[in-house]
């Protein structure tokens, strides 16, 4: 066959076979549902923690890092023996609405039902039929291990009764259906406060910091509420949908474990989606911020100073205005005035990379200085960052640089092994 | 006897993977074609290999050669003359090819040239206004015009944000830009760089002796700056560490900073690095090639075979494996009859270094293409009755780079070591610059590549013999160009110059351009040319030959954005034409 013909010939077969596709989808309702499933898997970005790196697509076994020690991700396909192949659609409602497993044991809360169970009904059922059209994958998931007593999985009946609260979202009647939209998505599939919200020692929310930022296997994912200096009170509705579809807007980029969400949830979502939950994290009360008087010593920020010239000024500027949705913009940006540093102290250490998306493709990535500068110079260029051009934020200790360097350590050795 | 294995076919295989065989991939993955590229060098990245805290380091990527491609691996042979024995070059001296994905476009300095109209009819323009060329130039017309290539030379400019001024937009002279340039149909997608006081000095003194200077064309970002693929790049930081380096800033264009963010996202296109081709692979007829043989970093052979075969290596590395392949007839210089290795041509340069008494010029402030240059004495653009000889150059005030162990200009007398010669790199650092001529080079008889019959390389293959020598068409130019730029030079109101002019016989040894060209060249016919227009094989139609080889013969400017033109030109018709109905084009 000439090469004209095969192209002809693929473009046919191409375009019969969306047409039939289509017309199926349409004649048959459970298609829909199908469909709708994976919007709600794209929405909780089950993917990333279900799928371990090398593995095969939502078979589990990805080690998930808490305070309490490794716990492997199940295997989420509908293998019979080692998925949720003989599940039954009650026993998955129940996992995702409850955390508990059909053998009554609870689940875990690194496994987020704590913010799925505002899910509906629907969406958890659209979600299981989903599931059961991704290959069965036979993987035998680990076995967690966590720091002593914790290991006694009973414990977590106790732990789902101090901190499991309400049921399904509630439509708020007083708001627009798009904030309910948007409220849904992130109090429920978006588990944003997984991250974004501060944990107490038990490692559940603390219910009056939602989503005032929280720390993160050695980040800290910045606030998101509508303050100023810290949240999102500087960002405008289209530059938080504008980040969460490109992983980029003119002040900042996602990287880190926000890269991830971005690839693999937020950037998939529909842009009506993306507006509602901006909507919504626009009308998040902010908390006072009055104080904002944190380094006065200006011999301390001088050293910080030098520093920034010679080694940060050619991308970030020596104003800290960064170069749009390439460099980061410093001044005024509410990620360097966090209340903790952990993210920054991070990406002076080992570096940080900008998800590429199709919208935004170069992956523009910052390197490690881990090499170049010692704890008390990345302390003294941060304070500096954060208290210049009108950032306000607490110093960054020489101390706190070293805790987040041996752990980094400690990670890439583990991860060695 | 190591066995071959026989890969799964692709629809485009690309050889090389740098500035031509990233731009193919780009445009043949549109069409839906797997394309796949064979890298021989490894993966490289902005942040992995050259990032900001360590991309300025001179005895890494200068003495070292980082980048470069390594002669203990791949080398060639040379003598300056069919009379002399060739012998391998066992430094890299006069040219600096890459090894690695991006090629040599990671450290080009970006100076980003249109040839002029008559560079593409140079015999019949030349002969038409001067009479016959002596019988042993073997100067030829390209078969393509300047008109034909405006479209390409305009989208190359605009993939990676050429910064410059037009000279003649539609036809119109434009005040600041160079008024000899063919007539373009846009301004530059960015504003000239800043400029700095040496090449203003430049600039000064040209207009003062009725030049025409103008900031040169640069693939430096002067703002910052998203190109049609939706790709970004950065603004040029002036770190002065362009040519030798990669850019850490995301400032210079190349296919890391403007193609591959967006080609190795797609599902069509494949890169295979540390992959070594060693030969194209032809059917029994030889007139198909079927593939290519190369070999992986563990030694291991393998067959992979294509439809459509692109060489995308460096210019004399194509021609070497066009004669390992024997594919289309060798060139020889005797009978002047044959193809491969013809008209291989390179470029003559000189210097004027210009030294002040009380000028501060911080030569440390540059960039790869940071400059002021004039063209007046390039190609056909002034009257050459009674000069003796054709074509010409630029000359231009390039402010590159003040790169401590490279660049530290000292005036005439100065010891070459020891306490003088520190004092006098003391005094002069911060007020010297250097005024470059660029001489084009003509094609000459006795200027080829072939086979070396003596030498082989480390897989066992005859090496690539290079023959080549400046003659007096050359020599002359040089000599013209050099005295302009002296008068540039003493125009500028010096304390002193230096003059290096070019004498004696072409050497490898020092560093002059990376601008090696011909030995697959292009033309309107199978008997006086490698490749058709389209660069296509004459001899095997399924394969393309890109880069500077198809030059019949070398003009007076840097080849990149020529390189680029021809290759964009070729991929609009293979895209349109030869994937419709494949087959000989011309």
């Amino acid at each position: 066959m000439n090469d004209h013909l095969k192209y002809l010939m693929c473009g046919l077969i191409i375009s019969v076979f969306g047409f039939f596709t289509s017309g199926i989808a349409q004649a048959y309702p459970r298609n829909e549902e199908i469909a709708r499933g994976r919007y709600v898997m794209l929405a909780g970005d089950c993917l990333a923690c279900h799928t371990n790196d090398g593995g095969k697509e939502f078979s589990g076994n990805r080690p998930i890092e808490t305070p309490f020690g490794t716990i492997y991700s199940s295997n989420i396909t509908p293998d019979i023996e080692t998925g949720i192949g003989a599940w039954s659609e009650e026993q998955f409602y129940r996992s995702m609405h409850d955390g508990k497993r059909p053998d009554h044991q609870y689940l875990y809360p690194a496994m987020p039902y704590t913010y799925y169970r505002q899910l509906s009904r629907s969406d958890v059922n659209a979600l299981f039929a989903y599931l059961k059209t991704v290959e069965p994958v036979h993987n035998e998931v680990k076995s967690p291990q966590l720091i002593w007593p914790l290991g006694w999985r009973r414990l977590m009946t106790l732990w789902t009764k101090m901190f499991l609260n309400k049921g399904e979202y509630q439509y708020d009647a007083q708001h627009s259906a798009s904030w309910n939209r948007g409220a849904y998505l992130v109090k429920g599939a978006g588990h944003c406060g997984a991250c974004h919200t501060e944990k107490n020692f038990l490692g559940a929310d603390k219910r009056t910091q939602r989503l005032q930022g929280g720390e993160f296997q050695n980040w800290f994912a910045p606030m998101l509420i509508e303050n100023s200096r810290n949240g999102l009170g500087g960002w405008t509705q289209d530059e938080i949908v504008e980040f969460l579809s490109t992983g980029r807007n003119s002040k900042t980029a996602a990287y880190g474990p926000m890269a991830e969400v971005i690839t693999d949830s937020t950037s998939q979502l529909s842009v009506d989606d993306l507006n509602a939950i901006a909507e919504y994290l626009k009308t998040l009360p902010m908390t006072n911020d009055n104080d904002r008087k944190f380094v006065s010593n200006n011999a301390a920020l001088q050293t910080g100073q030098e520093i920034f010239s010679a080694q940060c000024a050619g991308c970030h500027q020596e104003n800290g205005e960064g170069v749009s949705h390439a460099f980061a913009l410093l001044q005024d940006n509410a990620n360097v005035q966090q209340s903790k540093p952990d993210t920054l102290i991070q990406a002076v250490l080992v570096g940080v990379r900008a998800v590429p998306t199709a919208a935004q493709p170069v992956g523009f990535a910052m390197p490690a200085f881990d090499w170049k500068l010692n704890d008390a110079q990345i302390a003294a260029v941060l304070t500096y960052v954060r208290n210049s051009w009108g950032n306000a934020a607490p110093p960054v200790t020489a101390s706190q640089v070293r805790s987040t360097r041996s752990a980094l350590v400690y990670a890439r050795q583990s991860y060695n092994h | 006897m190591s066995t071959v294995t026989k890969l799964p076919s692709v629809d485009v295989l690309l050889v090389g993977f740098g500035w031509t065989a990233a731009m193919l991939g780009q445009e043949l993955t549109e069409t839906g074609l797997k394309v796949l590229a064979l890298e021989r060098g490894a993966w490289r990245d902005t942040s992995t290999d050259f990032a900001v805290t360590f991309a300025q380091d001179e005895l890494r990527y200068y003495w070292r050669g980082a980048l470069y491609e390594q002669p203990s691996q791949s080398t060639l042979t040379f003598r300056n003359n069919p009379n002399q024995t060739a012998l391998p070059m066992r430094h890299l001296g006069s040219f600096l090819p890459a090894t690695g994905v991006g090629g040599a476009g990671i450290h080009w300095n970006g100076q980003c040239w249109r040839f002029l109209p008559s560079d593409f009819v140079a015999r019949s323009h030349n002969e038409q206004r001067y009479g016959r060329l002596a019988a042993e130039y073997s100067v030829q017309d390209w078969d393509i015009s300047y008109e034909e290539l405006e479209p390409y030379y305009d989208k190359f400019e605009y993939l990676c944000g050429i910064s410059g001024q037009a000279g003649n937009l539609q036809g119109r002279i434009q005040k600041g830009g160079n008024p000899f340039e063919g007539t373009r149909q846009r301004e530059y997608p960015n504003p000239p760089l800043d400029m700095t006081y040496g090449p203003e000095l430049f600039r000064g003194a040209a207009e003062r002796l009725g030049l025409h200077p103008f900031a040169c064309p640069a693939a430096n970002m002067s703002r910052a700056y998203v190109n049609p693929l939706g790709v970004e790049l950065a603004p040029c930081t002036y770190c002065g560490f362009c040519e030798k380096y990669g850019c850490g800033n995301y400032s210079k264009s190349s296919p890391q900073t403007t193609i591959l963010p967006v080609l190795m996202r797609k599902s069509n296109f494949e890169l295979r690095t540390h992959a070594n081709v060693m030969k194209v692979l032809k059917d029994s007829t030889g007139k198909r090639a079927t593939g290519v043989l190369y070999v992986d970093a563990q030694g291991r052979e393998w067959e992979q075979p294509a439809d459509l075969v692109i060489l995308c290596a460096y210019a004399q590395h194509n021609v070497h494996l066009l004669l390992l392949s024997d594919i289309g007839k060798p060139y020889d210089p005797v009978s002047g009859k044959g193809v491969i290795g013809k008209n291989y041509a390179y470029q003559i340069v000189s210097s004027v270094d210009v030294f002040f008494k009380d000028k501060i010029l911080n030569p440390f402030v540059g960039a790869g293409a940071l400059g002021v240059a004039i063209d007046d004495f390039n190609g056909d653009n002034f009257d050459h009755k009674g000069l003796n000889f054709i074509g010409g150059g630029y000359i231009a005030l390039w402010n590159t780079n003040g790169r401590p162990i490279e660049t530290h200009l000292v005036p005439e007398g100065t010891p070459k070591w020891g306490a003088k010669w520190k004092r006098a790199v003391i005094d002069n650092y911060l007020s010297s610059c250097s005024i470059s001529t660029h001489g084009g080079v003509l094609a000459h008889r006795e200027n080829y590549l072939d086979l070396d019959p003596t030498y082989t390389d480390v897989y066992g293959r005859p090496m690539l013999r290079m023959t080549f020598d400046f003659h007096d068409n050359e020599r002359r130019l040089s000599n013209y160009l050099t005295d302009r730029a002296a008068e540039i030079g003493r125009a500028m109101q010096p304390r002193e110059i230096k003059i290096n002019g070019r004498d004696g016989a072409y050497s490898i040894i020092p560093y002059q351009t990376t601008h090696n060209t011909g030995g697959a060249i292009m033309g309107n016919h199978p008997e006086n040319s490698a490749v058709n227009r389209y660069l296509q094989s004459w001899d095997v139609s399924n394969l393309f030959v890109m880069g500077a080889c198809a030059f019949p013969q070398n003009a007076g400017y840097n080849p990149t954005g020529t390189v680029a033109a021809l290759t964009y030109h070729a991929a609009d018709v293979i895209k349109n034409r030869y994937l419709k109905r494949p087959g000989p084009l011309a």
